[in-house]
């Protein structure tokens, strides 16, 4: 199947929020791809709120299958989460428990007021009662295959399968 | 290390019963944290990399991750360590561990059970790991190759064979402060001959990459062929203080100053104490390390150890996060 062009759902996405969301909003990007979305969301609505961005490795449900892989990034929200208004920003949302450990993480730093979540590309196959906001489109997968959000070397991103 | 040390160099009694291989998995997994010798580089690497992110957690409103829910693990202190094993129990708290703390030394092994009963009875209590500080050197080897696999051991010193966690720390401290290992001239002062920190220091600096490490002391205090660790020797403290980036200082044992190896407190600290002098030999901005607890005047001038190239306090909060990795590693595996 042919993915969707990356760019063009960044821009869907920054319509949507920017209709949606006031200027006092904060993103938080979810390693490594949701960060890259974040950043630009960020410059494309001229946010005011630094980004968040969060490594949910502490948080996952499957540490007791997998362990701690290497690579581990630090999570870093510079504005106070009590009482923000937050968007959490992934590449692909899929069986929503990535989302479900970064509820979890983001709310040891405070109580946000509204937490929404957009997502570039929404795959299906949820698992948790988590739906995104903001959905840049719906895509159908095989069960067995992947989504990658990539990032070449001028800052472009594109989509690609792998199995 | 160069071809031919091994631990033997250092206390051939122990050489027995240390086998470093234990600790990694035929998959190249850390099951247990035991010593720095023979860890490769990416092992240590992964866990200072895991200790940045450990850092964050401990500046958030809930200094707290769910990692190690419903595990439980046992500090067991043959020795004292009031400090050390604070550590490691803030450590697993953070990790949401439950944490059972057993001053053996006025426990059971008073009562003629051996170490290895022990052990048994707190595996039978369901203990997912076990920190084991001990006055004998190789204690923690003997508990890991006798606990099931699903039980992890972190040494957290043994005898004068090993202290991992504190080396990590330290090479976490020099990381942070110097932004890696690869040009760095390195030096450790005092009474390395009965340093299980500094030997764990040694192992851990020359497999990361550090180019020149110094050991400072006097004879009697340094151990025999400790060059062939791949060290350079100093008895002379100014020399060998000369344009060094990191000045790490070892605590000396009361206990040698009553013995034959010094003449006194006072001797040892004209020659071998770090004071604002002897320091101006090395880097300006060197820094300056100690694995605590300090003997003021002793090996370390007040001046210096709260000088604003101390970095002795930041030591103390990164072995918090350094041991919360170590933790966090091991039970995954």
């Amino acid at each position: 199947m042919t993915l969707p062009d990356a760019e063009a759902l960044i821009g869907k996405l920054a319509e949507q929020i920017r209709r949606e969301a006031g200027p006092g909003v904060a993103l938080v990007g979810i390693y490594t791809g949701g960060v890259w979305i974040a950043e630009r969301l960020h410059r494309m609505l001229a946010l005011s709120t630094p980004i968040g961005t969060i490594d949910v490795a502490f948080y996952r449900d499957d540490y007791k299958k997998t362990g701690l892989r290497p690579g581990v990034r630090p999570s870093d929200i510079p504005f106070p989460v009590e009482n923000a208004d937050i968007i959490v920003v992934d590449d692909v949302l899929y069986t929503g428990r990535t989302i479900r450990a970064a509820l979890n993480e983001i709310f040891d730093y405070g109580r946000p007021t509204c937490v929404r979540l957009a997502a570039l590309v929404d795959r299906g196959g949820r698992q948790l009662p988590i739906c995104a906001q903001f959905v840049g489109a719906a895509v159908s997968v095989a069960i067995d295959q992947t989504i990658e959000l990539r990032r070449d070397a001028s800052g472009r991103f594109s989509l690609a399968l792998a199995s | 290390m160069p071809p031919g040390a091994s631990a033997s160099l250092w206390h051939p009694e122990a050489v027995s019963t240390l086998n470093p291989s234990l600790q990694i998995s035929p998959e190249g997994k850390l099951l247990h944290l035991l010593t720095t010798e023979g860890l490769p580089a990416a092992t240590l690497l992964q866990i200072l990399d895991t200790a940045r992110s450990f850092v964050s957690v401990t500046e958030r409103e809930i200094k707290k991750v769910p990692l190690l829910r419903g595990k439980a693990i046992f500090n067991l202190f043959f020795e004292p360590s009031t400090r050390t094993r604070t550590t490691f129990e803030i450590a697993a708290k953070r990790l949401s561990a439950d944490v059972v703390n057993l001053n053996i030394a006025t426990s059971s092994q008073t009562k003629g059970e051996t170490l290895l009963d022990t052990v048994a009875n707190l595996t039978a209590m369901h203990a997912d790991m076990f920190i084991v500080r001990h006055s004998e050197s190789g204690a923690a080897h003997l508990i890991a190759r006798n606990v099931g696999p699903d039980i992890h051991v972190i040494n957290a010193g043994d005898g004068r064979h090993a202290h991992p966690t504190q080396a990590l720390l330290d090479m976490f401290t020099i990381r942070h402060y110097k932004g890696g290992f690869n040009d760095l001239r390195v030096a450790i002062v005092g009474d390395v001959l009965h340093s299980r920190v500094a030997r764990s220091e040694i192992h851990a600096l020359t497999t990361l990459g550090v180019p020149e490490v110094r050991v400072i002391g006097p004879r009697t205090l340094l151990p025999r062929h400790v060059q062939n660790l791949g060290v350079h020797v100093f008895h002379d403290m100014e020399a060998g203080l000369k344009d060094v980036d990191v000045v790490m200082m070892l605590r000396l044992q009361q206990e040698r100053m009553s013995g034959a190896l010094l003449p006194s407190a006072g001797e040892f600290f004209k020659s071998y104490g770090l004071t604002p002098a002897k320091l101006a030999r090395a880097k300006p901005d060197a820094i300056v390390m100690h694995p605590g607890p300090m003997n003021r005047g002793v090996e370390i001038d007040s001046a210096v150890a709260d000088g604003g190239q101390s970095v002795i306090l930041p030591q103390v909060t990164f072995g918090i996060a350094v041991r919360m990795a170590v933790m966090g590693i091991l039970v995954g595996n």
